[in-house]
């Protein structure tokens, strides 16, 4: 997979016979380890040293961590985040509980992004054709660069950015075009909501953003769209959405929730009614839809029809919807066709959901309009040679643009090419110049967030690598090198003038400044609702025929882990299980049973995928409730520069993009090529057929009229053992009791919660075949359930840390004391006394035990030296270790309390879990605090324990999953 | 003097099996003895022992590399953490009963024709429990930490956990291992002074010397030598049944389904004297024929072997129908599945692999001509043992491998140094018996003497 | 036949194996001993310093509070170790040219840290944090020593696990009033064993003893 004597590929081959380096490392190994059997007799340590500041810093007190705001930006939109850092070291992310995107929850990719800021591969040095440069000598080439364009005011110069809503960097770039009136600002960027601005476009004449209040809506339906998972302020939706799905609760009911989609998204697994449809049928069944609604715009148009049954569920919806009126909702999914947002505005227009349970916004990206042609604009322009000075900013084209368009070729003919990034990858290959680009936890700035609230970025450690931002880089051009970023951003919202002039901003400014970059945002900074008038008529280019659904189409998403690519070389999230097929380390053609035996494939068959004379290969993982005929592909794989851990993951799926806009091609030739893939899942029994997880009632679910007729009914299966069935005497916990309540409706199985944890516990990661093997280290795992075989009509997601049993298996086996009981209830587990037997492993019902086969952690790579957390163990070789429920936070905690004379209040301890829970799913606290969160949580008459048969009394419970079905389709 | 000889064969005659008739003090001494002071080594040992050797470096490697990297270099993973560690920890352990049994419950019901087998019987209990012992030592995460499993006192303030069963088998089997070399070790003593006595060069005569302590054969000397022996044989009764007994519970006192069972001490008891005599008759075949002791290792003997495999083979075989049976009658949704999934699951093959093997096979050892075909009882016992080593894969790998969550499912193969460790520890097995053998009276002189001597004796009376 | 052996092979045979037992329990005993010595435990054991710093000279006479130099002992796990300029404080104008100190001029001027050799260091999984023992009432001296006398500083205790035990087990006899906790003189009252319990129960003490207290 990746090369061995890098650091940074864990695990060791167990068969050094046949390859070379591991055998190397075998004996570099053999050293160290009759070193340690040596010491082990009487462990005497060698000295150490202390080096202490010469001038300490204020504020900071050694052994203490500090917290800083700053904001990850991901397709422009920003997420606000704390970052903590220990003696200057940024190690965690955190939401920011103020910034509206966030609300103090984050995902997946925002918790992995501290692993891309110590990333060993990152470029460290600017390179001038591959050969090592220097920034000035960039600077020179450039100012050069620029001298010959003066003539021509800047008809030569060419900027490329990915999609960018900085007010700031806006500003810097449209002064650097007022300087140079001819130049041109391009963007480019996979997944850049452009069908959406393109749908606004079409229904309101002008590409407004939407921003929706899912906590308002009564009926939702998702149109080909994963709001909860993916895109602009997918963390908040969540939090909105799951704030209306906990039955019982006060306030205004359970919502219900409708998906429209080709493949399952964790939106459609959320819903409650999914209906599974071709991308390229999506723009018809909106137009039913709409037609089914009466909408005005569209009247006279019903659209063809979807076949009896689904005429009936649409029937179904219509009406739910129309009950649901102003309350009701319909999201369009960010790669849906224009069409399909257009008549979504048209369908929220109807219902009056407009300034209710959405409202419409001026965009946020600023500058470069049209970003849909954008690409193919500049391109024709560098064929008619107008091109001489290329800069890039950002983003990797090469890479990921449709080869289609042919960009790595084509831009051959600009003179001067210039690549900004954080590696060294397949664009920075093609260019003259390549720019080491600061991560964003090196460097300041600011962006919009969903709603459009101005977020801050401010750096927590220097450059590692001497990165450059984008701004240095604008401001070299516009000729003043010397500004840094601060300055240039502090003087955008200090107003001031650049401080390089020394005018001195007022204080208010100043304040306020240091206020917005203390808070991570500007306070009431979010795009006011805007009122637009929909378009009489829409014209839709929508057949009134039924496509021809024979065709086999492919549908292009984003990886749930390395999204467009960037994060290719991000280790964790590359080993991080994808949602549903739960493969590490690889993509795969996602296709439903049906249509992998109609094209005669079977899982693990590689497929030629052809379409209009281009061909990819890939191979076959069948997912159950994708629709038929339909094959989904991710983008974001298959990097050949992206760095020892991405290089050579999975395929790559540019070939056969379409070069417009437009995220499925259809009428694609699948063939079998005869090889096969060796897939690496982390769970290989998602249980279609067994119906274990209902019949041993791991999962556990009901419908809301089961609840109201009786509450217990979904959880109680009368299997708890009675409370003094037990050899031993009971825990008495005078202190506390920490205990966690896990609630399976509100879970979307985002997996933000695995890598949160990985991320806070130093939690090392095993390689592909290491995962192969069954030997993945995640401490807290989602488990899926598919029910309703072959199709798959309901999933469920579990998400399993360690159970903390109160008669944990565990403990009795361990022969050294090195799995114990704490006072507080928590199962505990001791590294340096554990000698590896593993029978705890065994004996754990959970198997939430991991155990250390090889020295998975990294002790070699000086970068990733610096992101372990401090306050957590670093596992050797030989040793058990699991779930802790974050005993660090707990003890830190409890410390701080001790030390004021008052007990750890509620909320005061957060597993990192929890933490970063964007639904809230996860609860933690003492259960001897009977008005505690988790206490009222665990009181619910849906709280189950999972096998609880056992008698193992486990300390994390589930609340049952309760879906809101609509009686009028049947099937629910 | 012939006229002696003459009456003690008649008697021999009278009492068969334990001696083939036509030996003497003389010529019982002189076989056995010289197939250890004769100069000249066999070349079919040279060769066997030669092969084993190559094993015992391939288990090095095996050792060495597995201390270096870690026991990651085996197949086992989460949910399978234990593989052929311990199925042929268990494995080894069993086979050493056999010996324990013949030497010390066979010596006090008084069954003489154990007198020809203990001897090497007892070699091989040795031999297999060093073997043993080797697998939960190096199966740990951090073997050089094994001495936290010992109560002693620490700078940590710290004991073992005593209601863990690795514990109590760290206990069992290290009593075990020293009973078993006591008893074999007091059982040599008077064989050693005799080849001492019989030596010519005086090296191996000082050599013997050494070890014989100081034997005489005074009568002072035989009697502390019967009282020793008799406690040793009291010491090592319960032994038999302890041992595995003990090593039982470590998978009887776990909550999986296929371990959580009580039937497992008995089951695994019967088990180990199964797999034991198996492994006896598997040595003692080839060996008296090889080293022409058809005379002292007689039919009958392979025939009362082959009546115990086929008594054990059926309690075991019983322990096969109760786990189906408590499966079905328990009710109990997992209990069933496991049953199940051994039946049909991935490893299905193996479970009537085994079946055959310790079900079917032995029934053949109720036909007189196969107890009394040597080659046929051979093929029986070799089966036998490959269908105990089975059971224990059964056992540890198909009640692990799933379990209660679908979702933690997986799958065990073992990889190449699985393999060689097993091979090695073979290897390492072979080689100590065929040193014993070359180097140690494997029938023991004194005691088939008696055997002559008991004849002469109820002649005079 | 000749005897192979000398008669008086019995004595020395005899001899022999009992002098085999003795040397078998006299090992068990060294590596015991071995373990619990300064040369494992450095226990006693003078580091040498860049600097000579002498406790003894700034505690003792002088009487510097400890809090002057270990500033974050009373809310961080960490004590904290001085920083050169605390060091500057005084010694710009003190001993501003003693040659003694010219390694902390010279970090001071090159603004390059000193590198002191580390006397307490806890293994890498231990966690220990000093803020709550100081509240508690365990005093500098219980664990350090009266370093008012140590003119070159040494590890006073074992920092083995069961001398943590100790006072994990029964802390009463090691508490002293939270006033007194940076006085090295303070000796406990003649009753203080009597009312131990009692000053653990006000002081709502638990007396944690589980694994994850200290090791996680």
């Amino acid at each position: 997979m990746t090369p061995r004597e890098d650091g940074f590929e864990p695990g060791i081959d167990a068969s050094p016979w046949d390859d070379e380096p591991s055998r190397r490392r075998f004996l570099k190994l053999m050293g160290a380890s009759i070193a340690l059997a040596g010491m082990s007799g009487c462990t005497r340590q060698p000295l150490e040293k202390i080096v202490p500041y010469v001038r300490a810093p204020e504020d900071l007190v050694p052994g203490k961590p500090l917290f800083f705001a700053s904001s990850r930006v991901l397709g422009g939109t920003a997420l606000g985040v704390l970052v903590e850092s220990h003696m200057g070291r940024p190690t965690k992310i955190e939401g920011n509980p103020e910034h509206p995107s966030s609300l103090g929850s984050t995902d997946a990719l925002a918790q992995a992004s501290i692993l891309d800021l110590y990333d060993p591969d990152r470029s460290q040095v600017v390179t001038q054709a591959g050969q090592i440069a220097t920034w000035p000598a960039l600077l020179g080439a450039l100012s050069a660069a620029l001298a010959e364009e003066n003539a021509s005011r800047g008809a030569g110069i060419r900027i490329l950015t990915e999609t960018i809503t900085s007010p700031s960097l806006a500003a810097r770039i449209r002064a650097l075009l007022a300087k140079y009136p001819e130049a041109r600002w391009h963007s480019w960027e996979p997944f850049a909501r452009e069908s959406a601005a393109a749908g606004a476009r079409m229904a309101h004449g002008e590409p407004l953003n939407t921003v929706y209040r899912l906590d308002r809506a009564d009926v939702i339906l998702a149109l080909d769209s994963d709001f909860l998972h993916a895109g602009a302020g997918s963390v908040r939706y969540a939090r909105d959405f799951a704030s209306r799905r906990r039955p019982g609760a006060e306030g205004r009911g359970m919502n219900r929730l409708y998906s429209i989609e080709s493949a399952y998204t964790l939106t459609g697994a959320a819903a409650d009614h999914r209906l599974a449809v071709r991308a390229s049928e999506m723009d018809a069944c909106a137009l039913r839809l709409a037609s089914e609604l009466d909408v005005a715009a569209v009247r006279g148009r019903a659209g063809p029809s979807l076949g009896p049954e689904r005429d009936r569920w649409m029937r179904a919806l219509a009406g739910d919807l129309r009950r649901a009126g102003a309350n009701g909702l319909v999201v369009a999914g960010d790669d849906a066709p224009a069409a399909v947002h257009a008549l979504a505005h048209a369908i929220n227009g109807a219902l009056g959901a407009a300034g209710g349970t959405m409202y419409l916004t001026d965009p946020l990206e600023a500058g470069a309009a049209d970003r849909a042609g954008s690409l193919g604009a500049l391109l024709e322009d560098v064929d008619a040679g107008k091109v001489r000075l290329l800069v890039i900013l950002g983003g990797n084209p090469v890479y990921s643009a449709p080869e289609r368009l042919d960009f790595a070729s084509r831009i051959a003919k600009v003179k001067v090419r210039v690549h900004l990034s954080l590696h060294a990858d397949e664009t920075s290959r093609l260019c003259h110049w390549h720019i080491p680009e600061a991560h964003w936890l090196e460097s300041w700035g600011d962006a919009r967030a969903h709603d459009g609230t101005i977020s801050m970025i401010q750096p927590l450690i220097a450059p590692l690598y001497n990165g450059r931002s984008a701004h240095e880089v604008i401001s070299a051009m516009l000729g003043e090198p010397a500004r840094t970023t601060h300055d240039v951003v502090r003087a955008h919202w200090t107003g001031g003038a650049p401080a390089a002039k020394d005018g001195k901003p007022s204080a208010g400014a100043e304040e306020a400044w240091l206020r917005s970059v203390h808070d991570g945002f500007v306070a009431g900074s979010a795009l006011p609702p805007r009122e637009a008038r929909l378009r009489e008529a829409l014209e839709i280019p929508v057949p009134q025929e039924p496509r021809d659904s024979g065709a086999i189409e492919v549908v292009f998403r984003p990886d749930p882990s390395t999204w467009d690519g960037r994060f290719a070389n991000n280790a964790w999230l590359q080993e991080l299980p994808r949602p549903f097929t739960k493969i590490t380390w690889d993509g795969a053609a996602l296709m439903a049973p049906a249509t992998a035996a109609a094209l005669g494939l079977e899982a693990g068959d590689v497929a030629r995928i052809a379409h209009e004379g281009r061909s990819i290969e890939a191979p076959v993982w069948i997912l159950p409730g994708q629709a038929q005929g339909s094959i989904t592909v991710h983008r974001g794989q298959g990097r050949t520069l992206a760095g020892r851990v991405g290089n050579g993951v999975g395929f790559r799926v540019s070939p056969i993009l379409p070069a417009g806009p437009g995220s499925h091609i259809t009428g694609v030739e699948v063939t079998r090529t005869g090889a096969r893939h060796e897939f690496a899942a982390t769970q290989l029994h998602h249980d279609i057929a067994g119906g274990h997880a209902r019949e041993r009632g791991i999962v556990r679910e009901g419908t809301l009229d089961d609840f109201r007729k009786s509450p217990e009914s979904i959880a109680d299966r009368g299997h708890a053992p009675p409370a003094d069935l037990t050899l031993y005497p009971a825990w008495k916990n005078e202190g506390h009791a920490w205990g966690m309540s896990i609630d399976l409706g509100s879970c979307t199985g985002c997996n933000a919660c695995m890598v949160a944890c990985q991320a806070e516990n130093n939690i090392p990661v095993v390689g592909k075949e290491e995962v192969a093997r069954g030997r993945e280290m995640h401490w807290i795992r989602v488990d899926t359930y598919f029910t309703g075989a072959p199709e798959a009509d309901s999933v469920a997601h579990q998400p399993v840390p360690c159970m903390h049993c109160e008669t944990a298996p565990c403990e009795v086996v361990c022969p050294v004391n090195a799995t114990v009981h704490g006072p507080e209830g928590l199962n505990e587990m001791v590294y340096n006394r554990c000698v590896g037997t593993r029978y705890c492993s065994n004996n754990c019902p959970y198997k939430v035990r991991r155990f250390n086969f090889f020295r998975y952690a990294d002790l070699e790579t000086p970068s990733l030296r610096l992101l372990h957390n401090p306050d957590v163990t670093v596992r050797t070789r030989g040793v058990m270790e699991k779930c802790t429920y974050c005993v660090q936070r707990i003890s830190a905690a409890r410390i701080q309390a001790k030390k004021d004379g008052r007990r750890i209040r509620d909320g005061e301890v957060t597993t990192a879990c929890e933490a970063a829970c964007p639904s809230r799913a996860i609860v933690f606290g003492d259960l001897n605090d009977p008005a505690s969160r988790v206490s009222r949580m665990k009181a619910s008459p849906l709280d189950y324990g999972l096998l609880e048969e056992l008698n193992t009394r486990p300390r994390t419970t589930y609340l049952a999953r309760v879906r809101n079905p609509n009686p009028e389709i049947r099937g629910a | 003097m012939d006229r002696i000889e003459r009456e003690a064969r008649e008697l021999l005659e009278a009492k068969p099996g334990v001696l083939e008739p036509g030996h003497t003090y003389a010529s019982v001494t002189d076989k056995i003895s010289a197939v250890v002071l004769s100069r000249k080594t066999p070349r079919s040992w040279i060769i066997g022992f030669a092969i084993s050797f190559v094993l015992v470096l391939m288990l090095f490697y095996t050792i060495a590399y597995l201390l270096a990297v870690g026991v990651g270099i085996w197949g086992i993973n989460i949910p399978v953490g234990w593989g052929f560690d311990i199925i042929n920890f268990v494995w080894w352990i069993g086979i050493g009963h056999a010996g324990t049994l013949i030497s010390a419950i066979l010596l006090l019901l008084r069954q003489e024709w154990r007198t020809s087998i203990n001897r090497f019987a007892e070699a091989m209990t040795l031999f297999a429990v060093s073997c043993a012992v080797l697998y939960p030592l190096l199966h740990m995460g951090r073997p050089w930490l094994a001495y936290w499993l010992l109560p002693y006192p620490n700078t940590m303030g710290l004991w073992p956990q005593f209601r863990s069963p690795l514990v109590w088998d760290v206990f069992a089997v290290s009593t075990y291992g020293l009973v078993s070399l006591l008893f074999w070790y007091v059982g040599l003593i008077p064989d050693l002074a005799t080849l001492r006595d019989r030596a010519k060069r005086t090296s191996v005569r000082v050599i013997y010397g050494i070890l014989a302590m100081g034997w005489r054969g005074s009568a002072i000397h035989w009697h502390r030598y019967e009282t020793a022996y008799l406690l040793l044989a009291g010491l090592a009764t319960p032994l038999v049944v302890s041992v595995h007994t003990v090593v039982s519970f470590d998978f009887a006192v776990s909550v999986i389904p296929g371990w959580h069972a009580t039937i497992f001490p008995p089951y695994f008891v019967a088990g180990a004297i199964y797999s034991g005599f198996a492994m006896v008759l598997t040595l003692a075949i080839p060996i008296r024929a090889v080293y022409g002791l058809e005379g002292f290792i007689t039919q009958s003997h392979l025939e009362n072997m082959a009546k115990i495999i086929l008594a054990t083979g059926w309690i075991v075989v019983y322990g096969y129908a109760m786990e189906a049976f408590t499966a079905w009658y328990s009710g109990n949704a997992y209990e069933e599945f496991m049953i199940l999934n051994r039946m049909t699951g991935p490893y299905a093959s193996l479970y009537w692999t085994l079946l055959a093997c310790n079900a079917l096979a032995p029934q053949a050892l109720w036909l007189r001509r196969v107890r009394r075909s040597p080659l046929l009882l051979f093929a029986v016992a070799i089966v036998v043992n490959i269908g105990m080593w089975l059971e224990r894969f059964v056992i540890v790998v198909t009640s692990l491998h799933r379990d209660f969550l679908p979702s933690s499912w997986g799958m065990y193969t073992p990889t190449r140094y699985d393999w060689s460790m097993y091979i090695g520890t073979i290897g390492l097995f072979l080689a100590l018996l065929f040193l014993f053998i070359r180097f140690l009276p494997m029938i023991s002189i004194f005691e088939m003497r008696a055997m002559v001597n008991e004849g002469i004796e109820e002649e005079h009376r | 036949m000749p005897q192979v052996f000398h008669p008086s092979t019995n004595t020395f045979s005899r001899v022999s194996i009992l002098t085999l037992v003795v040397l078998l329990l006299a090992a068990a005993w060294i590596v015991g001993a071995v373990n619990r010595s300064p040369y494992v435990t450095h226990a006693g054991v003078v580091r040498v310093q860049p600097v000579p710093f002498s406790h003894k000279h700034h505690v003792g006479a002088l009487g510097i509070d400890c809090r002057y130099c270990h500033v974050s002992v009373e809310d961080s796990a960490s004590a904290g170790i001085p920083p050169t300029k605390t060091c500057m404080n005084c010694h710009s104008q003190i001993f501003a040219d003693s040659p003694m100190l010219e390694p902390v001029r010279e970090s001071f001027r090159t603004d390059r840290s000193i590198e002191w050799t580390r006397v307490h260091d806890l293994p890498d999984f231990t966690y220990f944090d000093h803020s709550i023992h100081v509240r508690k009432g365990v005093g500098c001296v219980t664990c350090h020593g009266r370093v008012d006398d140590m003119p070159l500083t040494w590890r006073e205790s074992t920092l083995h696990m069961d001398w943590c035990l100790d006072c994990h087990r029964n802390p009463g006899p090691h508490l002293r009033p939270v006033s007194r906790v940076f006085d090295m003189t303070w000796e406990p009252p003649p009753d203080h064993a009597a009312h131990a319990e009692d000053l653990v129960r006000d002081r709502g003490i638990e007396k944690r003893t589980d694994c994850w207290t200290c090791h996680r």
